[in-house]
């Protein structure tokens, strides 16, 4: 009954947002020149962010799983609280250390010039920002469950600490490293508080598509629905794709 | 008893006196970003004078709009531009009609000092400045692109923003050289420096008001609106930098 009620909860809206759309209209919002540039931004945006998720979350994950105590305690509150922080105020966070005027920032800006907000680095940035934790706790879990005999059975067999990482470690953990990665991207493709706010809007260079949404939504609201449609296939295509891996590592 | 008499004394003596102002009531106002300082004094000298507890909602008016069409509840709309109150009047959801309240101008806002040396419209067109509009959905965005466009100056922005109000914090974080504000919003501020935008290159912008149809408190939408209006009410409006009716 009550899991008929939560079912109901999220297929309602879906619902919703399937039965308004203005389908006449499909044809020309998609091939409006905005929404490709938009999708196009958001795909290289969130793909961008979960390279960079993995490439700093995986370490991360690994230094997560061997520590202990109150190093652990901070360590994970540290790496899960972007999940927890409003993404506006994860924004706000970015804009004062990586600003002009912000901690690192302003040394960037005044050694080399370097400016961060309202560029692309700063979306993807931003994006990372959001996204890394769901990586981080995937593969922290991962590491976890991980049947540690085989790794020491490839130390004892003579392998340096980099095969045995590579060669044994993280096969093992694909399947946790890829539902990480698959939540990060989905995350990262919806971020909007925390771009908005670092990297600004302007089409082409920082308006993702949840942006575009929101400013198609009070001008253009067919397009908008469109894009929000758009959206949502995407999503459902990768998430169907998947199947029950996704759900393996968690 | 007598310590009893005594404190009920006192309670009628407080309630006689305040019964000098109406019974209290609460109103609902959806108001464009800019209005926001003019507004939340003019809310509270209301409360103090006319007893109306009034809860603002302030936004950029095309996000207004888009809620009032899709019924969100309130008494009074107060616009930046007559596009978009017209919007609101042809869908059926105003009484009466709009009152034009105030007008505001634009003015470019940079950092204390003007270190970038901005002076005139042309200057935002600059290689290596970092300007940000507000989005043309915006009335202020609206406004601005016409300005640039009469002065036939093309700026490259960093970012377009959906309210003027962020335009106007990014230049105060330091993030952006320059944007193109109100004034209202540059004389509140205490923030940023303005430089002005000569009468021939800039753009007057009308802000109407009306009270709504579905108004839950149509009396007290009046009374907004009629101070508003009036002397006290303008006077806050031009202490906030806007020009009156």
């Amino acid at each position: 009954m009550l899991a008929a009620a939560g079912l109901l909860f999220f297929l309602i809206p879906l619902a919703g947002l399937v039965a308004k759309t203005p389908w006449a209209q499909v044809g020309s919002a998609v091939a409006a020149p905005g929404t490709a540039t938009a999708l196009g931004l958001s795909l290289v945006c969130s793909l961008c962010a979960t390279m960079a998720a993995l490439v700093l979350g995986i370490p991360l994950g690994l230094l997560l799983s061997r520590t202990t105590g109150t190093l652990r305690s901070v360590l994970r509150a540290l790496t899960t609280l972007p999940m927890v922080l409003p993404p506006v105020v994860g924004g706000v966070a970015l804009l004062l250390a990586f600003g002009r005027r912000g901690l690192v920032g302003s040394l960037l800006y005044q050694a080399f010039g370097i400016q961060i907000p309202f560029t692309t680095t700063a979306a993807v940035m931003a994006e990372t920002f959001v996204a890394m934790p769901f990586l981080v706790i995937a593969v922290e879990a991962g590491l976890r469950s991980l049947d540690h005999r085989y790794e020491e059975a490839a130390r004892a067999l003579g392998a340096s600490s980099w095969t045995v990482f590579s060669r044994v470690t993280l096969p093992l953990l694909r399947p946790a490293i890829f539902s990480g990665a698959v939540l990060c991207w989905a995350r990262s493709l919806g971020e909007f508080g925390a771009t908005i706010t670092f990297a600004g809007n302007f089409p082409g260079r920082t308006q993702t598509v949840p942006i575009a949404v929101y400013i198609a939504l009070e001008t253009n609201p067919d397009s908008a629905i469109v894009l929000s449609l758009i959206l949502l296939a995407v999503s459902i295509a990768v998430l169907v794709g998947m199947r029950d891996r996704w759900l393996g590592a968690l | 008893m007598i310590p009893l008499l005594a404190v009920s004394m006192v309670a009628c003596g407080t309630a006689a006196s305040s019964a000098a102002l109406p019974s209290p009531t609460s109103l609902t106002v959806f108001a464009a970003a800019s209005l926001q300082p003019a507004f939340d004094t003019i809310g509270r000298q209301l409360k103090a004078q006319q007893n109306i507890t009034t809860t603002f909602s302030y936004a950029g008016t095309q996000t207004i709009t888009a809620q009032l069409q899709q019924g969100a509840p309130a008494d009074v709309f107060a616009s930046a531009d007559t596009a978009h109150m017209t919007t609101i009047q042809h869908a059926g959801l105003i009484a009466g009609s709009p009152r034009i309240f105030a007008h505001n101008r634009l003015e470019i806002a940079v950092e204390h000092g003007n270190p970038k040396g901005i002076h005139t419209l042309v200057d935002l067109s600059r290689a290596g400045l970092v300007v940000v509009l507000a989005d043309p959905s915006v009335p202020a965005g609206k406004y601005a692109a016409q300005a640039l466009a009469m002065a036939h100056v093309t700026v490259h922005p960093a970012s377009l923003e959906p309210q003027v109000t962020g335009v106007l914090s990014k230049v105060a974080l330091g993030e952006a050289d320059a944007g193109i504000v109100y004034v209202s919003d540059i004389v509140t501020s205490g923030k940023v420096d303005g430089v002005a935008i000569p009468d021939d290159q800039n753009v007057i912008a009308d802000y109407p008001i009306a009270a709504l149809g579905a108004a839950q408190n149509p009396d007290g939408a009046q009374a907004f609106i009629n101070y508003v209006l009036s002397a006290g009410g303008q006077a806050v409006l031009k202490t906030a930098g806007l020009q009156g009716a």
